[in-house]
């Protein structure tokens, strides 16, 4: 039997650990709730945010759009809000949860059908995706994705939606649907055009959607209206409006935001 | 109750009953054997059977997927012989819960059997029995109210997976949407109510469950 005293030693170990606490926050962190599709341009960007504000630090929370405007709703404490489409912006915009003088929009994107890179199908129309051979057609759950969401939109569009509906996987967030395409699990799935490069040799591009089947695909930014560090979280809202936010997003795909957009 | 919410209980219900059965069909006969002999080959069997307990759901989901992905170890072959693959299927799910819920009717199950008068057995073989039909007619009988406190724990386990079948089965309303994922994704888009059926629902079934096991378990010895 373990004398009493050696077995008391671990859990003191544990509690003196747990006291010293998580890694020590940097003196301003700013919290930024993203898309998981901006995630690669985002975080280019990042060591120039660092360059340009010393002291400062960054922290990324990706995820759906639609799930991270529910963490917002519900107190998460974040400072800066990239959404890959309007909706999850307009409703915290309804609510007052965001700064509405800092939303802008800063980039486009577009949806592409993608297929793992050793797929026997020629998938070259959306007519195409009814071929029985298509098993599995991933796109993201629409209530929260907003991929998932143009998808269904573009389905709809083409009148096709009822007929795949059966073969449907919903992913988590875009990335999640990709991932499924590159494994090999499913046999195509709607993502964006940005997610080609994360998606490297493993998927292949089939086709294209109609740009008119679905919504433009905007991306807003906006502070948080509870932040704490409104002044960086503005500086990192400008910097993706800024020439190098541009140049970093274009290198990876994305679309200058449209005439029309805010 | 919405016809979601009703859908997901249900299948978790379906997925929790199958789950039980296989377990109780793969588990007894493997509780019985730890129980009763040593060898190198059943220790290395019972540090299998044990993981999922204490690994974290999604490392054993991780395993599943490699194993049984449309490119896995096991599912790569079993696509190429039949062009099915059990990701994304109610299968999927069963297996999850299979594997997850196992370890509890196992070391339950165990303990029980363990615990059996071992003269009793002896008496048994003297009087011309075999080993066989002395575990089925002697010892397992006597197992009995442990084996089946740990046929209701597994049952209870299987019915609140969560991390291993999100993995291998995905959320797919209706075929792989289990009470717990479909909880999760109501939670994520804010939908009260749904939250709230189901939680109840699954309380009260889980607790209706946990008395059982307790009733069950307390007549064990």
């Amino acid at each position: 039997m373990v004398p009493l005293a050696r077995l008391a030693v671990l859990p003191m170990l544990a509690v003196l650990l747990g006291l010293a606490g998580p890694p020590p926050a940097a003196a301003q962190e700013v919290v930024v709730s993203a898309a998981i599709s901006a995630k690669d341009a985002l975080e280019a960007l990042h060591p120039r945010f660092v360059a340009g504000h010393p002291g400062a630090a960054v922290r990324y929370n990706w995820g759906a759009s639609g799930a991270l405007q529910k963490q917002i709703e519900a107190g998460a404490p974040v400072d800066v809000f990239v959404s890959a489409a309007r909706r999850p912006m307009d409703e915290l915009e309804r609510a007052g949860l965001i700064v509405a003088a800092s939303r802008r929009d800063f980039a486009r994107n577009a949806l592409v059908v993608v297929k793992p890179a050793d797929s026997p199908l020629g998938l070259r129309r959306p007519a195409d995706l009814l071929d029985p051979r298509v098993a599995r057609l991933v796109i993201g759950n629409p209530r929260t994705v907003p991929a998932g969401q143009y998808a269904e939109q573009s389905l709809r569009a083409l009148g096709l939606w009822e007929r795949l509906r059966p073969r449907l996987i919903l992913a988590e967030n875009v990335r999640q649907a990709l991932e499924y395409v590159a494994r090999g699990e499913v046999d195509a799935g709607f993502v964006y055009t940005t997610d080609a490069v994360p998606g490297g040799a493993r998927v292949r591009e089939a086709f294209r959607p109609p740009e008119e089947s679905y919504g433009p695909v905007l991306y807003p930014a906006a502070v948080v209206a509870a932040s704490r560090q409104r002044r960086l979280a503005q500086a990192f809202v400008d910097l993706l409006l800024g020439p190098e936010g541009r140049a970093a997003l274009a290198r990876f795909g994305f679309l200058p935001p449209a005439v029309g957009a805010r | 109750m919405s016809p979601d919410a009703q859908s997901a209980l249900w299948l978790s219900i379906q997925v929790a009953v199958a789950a039980t059965l296989i377990n109780a069909a793969l588990g007894v006969p493997l509780a019985y054997l730890l129980a009763r002999r040593r060898s190198w080959g059943l220790g290395a069997v019972d540090l299998l059977v044990t993981l999922p307990l204490v690994l974290p759901p999604t490392i054993t989901g991780y395993y599943l997927i490699v194993l049984l992905g449309r490119r896995g170890l096991l599912g790569a072959p079993l696509y190429e012989l039949t062009g099915w693959t059990v990701a994304f299927t109610w299968a999927a799910a069963v297996i999850a819960a299979t594997v997850m819920a196992l370890p509890l009717l196992v070391r339950t199950a165990r303990a029980a059997i363990e615990s059996v008068d071992r003269d009793l057995e002896r008496a048994a073989y003297t009087l011309g029995r075999s080993e066989w039909q002395t575990a089925l007619t002697v010892t397992l009988p006597l197992a009995r109210n442990g084996i089946l406190a740990g046929l209701v724990l597994c049952f209870a386990r299987a019915l609140g997976e969560f991390g291993a079948t999100l993995m291998l089965a995905g959320n797919i309303p209706g075929r792989t949407t289990t009470a717990p994922l479909a909880i999760y994704t109501a939670v994520q888009t804010g939908e009260s109510a749904e939250v709230l059926t189901l939680v109840a629902a699954l309380t009260l079934l889980s607790a209706a469950v946990l008395l059982v096991a307790g009733r069950l378990g307390a007549r064990a010895t």
